[in-house]
Formats: structure tokens, C-alpha cells, sequence
């Protein structure tokens, strides 16, 4: 059964998850085989090569960054356009926020997404509401801010963390969170090129795991565009991240049942894309969402209420969430308790399978 | 002559020191943190007390005379009219409106007294380009550069010709053109922001600066500590610019800070900082003035401290005599008043007389009472401005939602107040 994950069996643990490949767009030309770090790297050197107004910045991005996004930029691009800050995230993104207003493409980093929070006021006060409170005078719509995020193995309650419902409740930004590193790239290239402020979210453990074929040229995926991953009859599952990894497995699990399921990954988190997740639910009937973050607040109950509104006569089955628990996310050496793993998923489709 | 060669005597000596002490300590140095510090074998704390106060730079005494000529800015006899009148409209407009509030024609408002000349002063030093945070008591750096009576009045009452169409309360001013970034009531959120826009004025190379105004009450957020060492780190062309007026609404400085107020922060980050008599236009004028050359000439950070006093309220929902006494606020702006400074320089210049102000007062009680009529007559935008500007583009989320409204309200249009606003 775990037969697929023990390829990716490491020193420390079991992978949760077994990688899928995308295959790359065709019309998008030539491609190299990059890791999602290095798609990240990708689409930021393309980023500084094409506008000069670019900038990278925040904790230790000039020698390339704890996890190596922003290697050789800094040499390639000048030390006044790749830069390290002094460790303050507060500072970080008031600053990208001023450096935007003036007109620069900004490129912030978050080391994590757990220490975002210094900067929640920076981002929810501020970074969203710029536009609306002047009367679009001024705007930081050219800020991107980039974060590590989601479990990692063995990150506890400060290198696991996945707070986009936090921001979900914010008007004014938007959140997005790629599966590979083609979406990465792709993804990561309209939120810098999106006039508004963005928070790009990087499933940290895809880092160097999610390798495949990334197109070279500088290319992007839209936003608020959920993408149709496999097609299914029986039931509809959304995600985004790493989770969607998770629940392609499921599928393949429950295939042998004869359960047919249809996969969506969200991608963009707010505003998020209601009609392609309906359409869907209006065909098969069942949903289940699952998400790392706990399930109280999550982003799962703001999709399952809206489907709940726009799909009440097609659902034949409760909406199921299968996400973390209500706890600090996420406890050290409890984490294969913790996560939305496989089998809970697979759990979840029996419940809904078996209303 | 003589003191020439006593400070020259004293210097050699003083150098002498420092060199035999160097000498003595050369293998006993430090080098940590990139601090490069003398051993010593004495257990010694530094206490505060042991520094000397920052002093306060002032040009103008409190009877208009000028102490040493050379400290007068060059104006000629129009520039510093304009600015007199630049304060004392502001002064007239503060009135009014404090006064609109208190009958509830405007929901919100906060005066400008006793700070008009550091707003005005400063305001006067920059570059009309030079891209200005504020707090939101910077009203007569607008006034300065040009923002109509109209524009502020039209702000106060939210209306659809208001900077904001009427998103943002009163106050929360906002000029494009003018190079006024719009006001927002989160403190000190604008100082990183205003080193941002410095650095990236420095890529740009246009010679421009940017100055961040900011209470001595906001200085003690967390944002102020990361402007601060952002810009000497990152040599941001800012000028960070502290109205210290000795409250922060109840909260008196003597709670806000122990140390020598902000000025002394200045040198702990590595910037250069001074700190002037904010009720003397020519100091804060003179100290902002060198203060942007250094910043666009060396690409560096510089803080002023205006020392001033909040002769007002600090909003129209406070009543300042629940924690000072009115006395107290009297003696202070009889004693010390920035605009009656100025007006006493200038009638001592000869540029201003009893008649002129007879004059001016009127001219400005009209042109204040007349904007304010005309303003008021100004319907609000149509509700679906709610809608706009949260994203770039209006996202089918909004369009629903919009749609959503559009239909309650055509159900109750009489239940909402149409008279004010223009229609859907």
C-alpha cells in the first residue's frame, strides 16, 4: 500500500504524500527540469531581468536564501536589487508596501509563513486597503509576498503552519498556493504581474521533491482559476498544495472500488473560483474539502457554505472536510496523527459514499 | 583668537589621550557585531543620565527677534506671508470644523493647534516632488503645497468629490498630485512605508527625498523601531519628522518614554537626528532643509524632533481637560503660540501690520465659510463606490455581491437615506 512513498522514504521520515508530475504545456516552448525552488528562483530572475523597478528583499536573501530561492540573483542582478533586511517582518512588508506605492515591482519573503504574523497589521490594515482607502491615489498593488508554507515532517508549531484562512477574511489581497513547480513558476509570475497585493505561499516540503519540466520562457497561470485536475463522476474534491499530492492518491485508492472522483485544485485561495467548484458539485453530487489547517475557520468552511448556498438541491451527501484538528498546528512528533493524511481522506470518502 | 587657541590646546591634549590610550588598548580591542570597542577593566554602566539632554535648536525667539541673523532663512517678504497665511487659514478652517462636528455636520475631526509651524515649516523646506506620510495632523503641509479648501472640506464630508469618495473618515486626507500619500489611522504603519518609497526614490535616482511625519505616541509602535534601522541599514533617503507635543490623546510623554525623547533614539540606529523648537518656523524650516540635503546628497536617514504642544483636543471625541487642566493649555499657547511667534517676526520685518491682519482674518473667515457652504451642498457617491477600488478590477465576487445590493435596495428603496447620496 505504501508502496509509492517509500521511493521518497528519506532519513528522517515517510514522505505523506507521493509527488505527481504535470506535464508541461507544449505551446509554452522548450523546457529544463527544475525543482520548485529553483522554478521559484525561475520566475524571479525572469521577473528582474525583464523590469528594472524589481526588487527582491527580506531575512537572508542575499546569499540565496535558507532554502535557496534566491541563489545567484543577487550576483546577477546587484546588491541594491537583492538585498537582506534586518529580521523584522513588520518592517519587511511595511517596506515592500512603501517601495510598491513608489512604483517598484516588490518581491517580499516571509522566512515562514508561521512568522507572518508581525506583519499581519502591515498586511490586513494596510497592504489591502491601500487602494480602497485612497480612492485608488495611490495603491501597493505591485507587491508580492513570498512565503514558505505547510508541513514539513517534522516543522512543529512554527515551520508547519498554513495561515491562508487568516487572510482569507481580509478584502483586498489575494492568496495563492501552488502544487508543482510548472504552477509555481507560472503562478508566482501573475501574482507579480497582478496589480494587486498578493501572498504567494510555497509548500516547503515540494521544494526540491516536486522536480518536472518547467517551460524556460516567462509565462503565467491566471489567478482565481481553480484547475480541473482528473475528472470524476462520484464525488468532487477540492484542495491546494501539497494536499492535492494526498488526495490523487486517494483517488487511486478509492478507483479500485469503483468510485470515481473528480480533483480540483484551487490554486487561488481569495478570490477564490466558485464557478469552476460548483459546476463540478452540480455534477457529482458530493464534496469533500481538505486543507492542512485546522478545520475551525477554515478555508474548507467558507467553500463548503458557499456550495452549500449555490448547490443545496444537487448535494446528496453532508460536504465533508478532512483538514488538521484544532490544535497548534502542528504538534512535533505527532504529526503523521495530525495531517489530512491519506487515509483520513480515504475515510471521508467513505462517509460521503456511504450517506 | 583666544578661544581659538585654547580649543586648540585643549583638542591636541584631548587627541594625545586618545592616542595613548589606543596605544594602551590596541591589542585589548574588540571585535564583535562589527563593533570594534575598547577593553576595559572598569565594571561601568552607561546611564542615561550621564549623557547630555539633546538641546533644542531655535532661530525665532518667542518675541519674533532673531538671536543670530545668520540663521535667518532667505524668504523673500511674499514666501513668508504665504506661509503665515498658510497657518492661519489652517488655524481658521480648524475652527469651523471643529465647531461642524460639534453640531454633527461632519462625523469626525481633529485641529491642528499649536503645530501649525512645524507642518508649514518643514512643508517649506522639501521639494514640492519630496513624497509625504503623514500621521494625521499634517494638515497645513497640504495647505502649503496647495490643497484647496474645497479639497479638505470635501474630504470632512465624505462626499463624491472627496480625495477617498468618502471610504475614510474625516481627516484622512490624500493628494496624488500633490505627492501626499493618503492618511490612514493605523500609527506609525507609515514610517516602513515611507522608507520603502525612499528606497526606491533612491534606484530611481531622481534626487527626491521622502519625510515621514509621526507623533512622539506612534514612535513607541514596533514599526517605528522598524523604519528606524530599516533606513540606516538600507540609506534611505527619509527624513523621519516627530511632532512631540507631549501627549499621545491622555497619555503623557512622561508614560510614553523614559529616555530623551525620540531625538536620542536617532544616533542608537546610526542616524543623525536633532531636535528644534517645533514653535519656531525658521528652526524646523532651517533643520528640515539641511536635514534633505543630507539625505539626497549622502543617501542617509536623518530624525527631527519638534518639541511643540497639542494646544487643542486630541480629537473631537476627547475632552482634553479630563486629564489636563485647561490652565495648564492656556499658559502654554499664551506663552508660546507659533503662529503670534511668526506674526510678531513679521511685524518686526515690516512685512505685516495691525491692518493686514484685520484683513486676512476676514478674507479667511469667508473663504473657509463659503467652501465649507458649498461643500456641504455636495451629495455623497452612489453606494456601489463600496465596490470599488478593493481590487484593481471589480472580481465576479464583488459583481454578485454588488448585484446582491442593488436588488435589496430597489425592495426598500425608502428605508435608505437617498437625499445625501447619488443614486445607483
Amino acid at each position: 500500500m505504501l508502496g509509492a512513498s517509500k521511493e521518497l522514504c528519506g532519513i528522517r521520515r515517510l514522505a505523506h504524500f507521493t509527488f505527481v508530475k504535470d506535464q508541461p504545456d507544449p505551446s509554452l516552448g522548450q523546457t529544463k527540469e527544475m525543482n520548485l525552488c529553483q522554478a521559484i528562483q525561475n520566475a524571479m530572475d525572469l521577473t528582474l531581468a525583464n523590469d528594472h523597478t524589481a526588487i527582491v528583499f527580506g531575512e537572508d536573501v542575499a546569499f540565496g536564501g535558507v532554502f535557496r530561492c534566491t541563489v545567484d540573483l543577487r550576483q546577477k542582478y546587484g546588491a541594491d536589487r537583492v538585498f537582506n533586511t534586518p529580521l523584522s517582518e513588520q518592517g519587511i512588508v511595511g517596506f515592500g508596501i512603501g517601495t510598491a506605492v513608489s512604483g517598484a515591482t516588490t518581491i517580499a519573503e516571509i522566512q515562514f509563513a508561521d512568522y507572518i504574523f508581525p506583519a499581519y497589521d502591515q498586511i490586513v490594515n494596510e497592504a489591502a486597503k491601500y487602494r480602497y482607502r485612497s480612492g485608488n491615489l495611490f495603491d501597493c498593488g505591485r507587491l508580492t509576498i513570498r512565503a514558505p508554507w505547510g508541513a514539513v515532517g517534522h516543522g512543529a508549531l512554527y515551520h508547519s503552519q498554513s495561515p491562508e484562512a487568516q487572510f482569507l477574511h481580509t478584502p483586498g489581497i489575494k492568496v495563492v498556493i501552488p502544487r508543482s513547480a510548472i504552477q509555481a513558476k507560472g503562478l508566482l509570475l501573475s501574482c507579480i504581474k497582478d496589480n494587486n497585493p498578493c501572498i504567494f505561499f510555497e509548500p516547503k516540503i515540494l521544494y526540491r521533491s516536486a522536480k518536472e519540466d518547467v517551460p524556460i520562457k516567462d509565462y503565467t497561470i491566471p489567478l482565481s482559476k481553480a484547475e480541473v485536475l482528473i475528472e470524476g463522476t462520484d464525488i468532487t474534491m477540492v484542495t491546494w498544495g501539497t494536499q492535492v499530492h494526498v488526495l490523487r492518491e486517494v483517488i487511486q485508492m478509492v478507483a479500485k472500488e469503483n468510485i470515481s472522483c473528480e480533483l480540483i485544485d484551487l490554486r487561488t485561495i481569495v478570490p477564490w473560483d466558485v464557478d469552476t467548484v460548483c459546476k463540478s458539485v452540480v455534477k457529482t453530487g458530493k464534496l469533500l474539502i481538505s486543507h492542512e489547517a485546522p478545520i475551525t475557520g477554515g478555508v474548507g468552511a467558507e467553500i463548503a457554505a458557499t456550495v452549500m448556498k449555490e448547490c443545496f438541491l444537487n448535494l446528496e451527501a453532508p460536504i465533508e472536510r478532512v483538514c488538521g484538528y484544532d490544535v497548534h498546528p502542528i504538534p512535533h512528533t505527532f504529526e503523521a496523527f495530525y495531517i489530512p493524511s491519506k487515509w483520513r481522506c480515504f475515510d471521508g470518502v467513505k462517509r460521503l459514499m456511504n450517506y | 583668537m583666544l578661544t581659538r587657541r585654547v580649543l586648540h590646546r585643549l583638542f591636541r591634549c584631548a587627541v594625545g589621550q586618545i592616542n595613548k590610550r589606543q596605544q594602551s588598548t590596541q591589542q585589548n580591542l574588540l571585535i564583535s557585531g562589527h563593533i570594534n570597542a575598547p577593553l576595559t577593566n572598569k565594571l561601568q554602566f552607561l546611564f542615561p543620565k550621564d549623557r547630555p539632554i539633546i538641546p533644542v535648536y531655535r532661530v525665532l525667539e518667542t518675541d519674533g527677534h532673531v538671536i543670530d541673523e545668520t540663521q535667518t532663512p532667505s524668504f523673500s517678504d511674499e514666501q513668508i506671508v504665504k506661509m503665515y497665511k498658510d497657518m492661519t487659514l489652517l488655524s481658521t478652517m480648524d475652527e469651523l470644523l471643529y465647531q461642524s462636528q460639534r453640531q454633527g455636520r461632519i462625523s469626525f475631526y481633529m485641529t491642528n493647534y499649536g503645530e501649525e509651524a512645524t507642518h508649514v515649516g518643514s512643508a517649506a523646506a522639501l521639494d514640492s516632488n519630496d513624497l509625504v506620510y503623514g500621521q494625521y495632523r499634517e494638515a497645513g503641509v497640504l495647505m502649503y503645497r496647495g490643497f484647496q479648501l474645497d479639497d479638505f472640506m470635501n474630504q470632512c464630508f465624505g462626499n463624491l468629490k472627496a480625495s477617498c469618495k468618502g471610504i475614510q473618515m474625516p481627516v484622512h486626507y490624500g493628494s496624488k498630485k500633490l505627492n501626499f500619500v493618503t492618511i490612514s489611522s493605523t500609527l506609525a504603519t507609515q514610517m516602513p512605508q515611507a522608507v520603502g518609497s525612499a528606497y526606491a526614490y533612491k534606484r530611481a535616482q531622481n534626487m527626491l527625498c521622502v519625510i515621514c511625519y509621526f507623533g512622539e505616541g506612534a514612535s513607541s509602535e514596533g514599526d517605528a523601531h522598524a523604519a528606524l534601522n530599516f533606513s540606516a541599514t538600507l540609506e534611505a533617503p527619509v527624513l523621519f519628522f516627530c511632532r512631540n507635543n507631549g501627549y499621545a490623546i491622555s497619555t503623557s510623554a512622561t508614560e510614553q518614554y523614559r529616555g530623551d525623547g525620540v531625538a536620542s533614539r536617532g544616533p542608537g540606529y546610526g542616524i543623525a537626528a536633532i531636535r528644534v523648537d517645533g514653535n519656531d518656523l525658521f528652526a524646523v524650516y532651517n533643520a528640515t532643509k539641511a536635514a534633505r540635503d543630507m539625505a539626497v546628497n549622502e543617501m542617509r536617514p536623518v530624525l527631527i524632533e519638534a518639541m511643540t504642544y497639542r494646544v487643542g483636543h486630541h480629537s473631537t471625541s476627547d475632552d482634553s481637560s479630563a486629564y489636563r487642566s485647561i490652565d495648564e493649555v492656556r499658559i502654554r499657547d499664551k506663552r508660546d503660540n507659533p503662529i503670534s511667534r511668526f506674526r510678531k517676526y513679521m511685524t518686526l520685518r515690516g512685512c505685516w501690520n495691525e491692518e493686514k491682519e484685520e484683513e486676512w482674518v476676514k478674507e479667511s473667515k469667508r473663504s473657509v465659510m463659503e467652501s465649507f457652504t458649498r461643500c456641504e451642498k455636495i451629495k455623497r457617491a452612489s453606494p456601489a463606490t463600496i465596490f470599488e477600488n478593493v481590487f484593481d478590477k471589480v472580481e465576479p465576487h464583488l459583481q454578485r455581491q454588488m448585484k446582491e445590493m442593488n436588488e435589496h435596495i430597489k425592495l426598500h428603496h425608502d428605508h435608505f437615506p437617498w437625499t445625501q447620496y447619488e443614486s445607483m
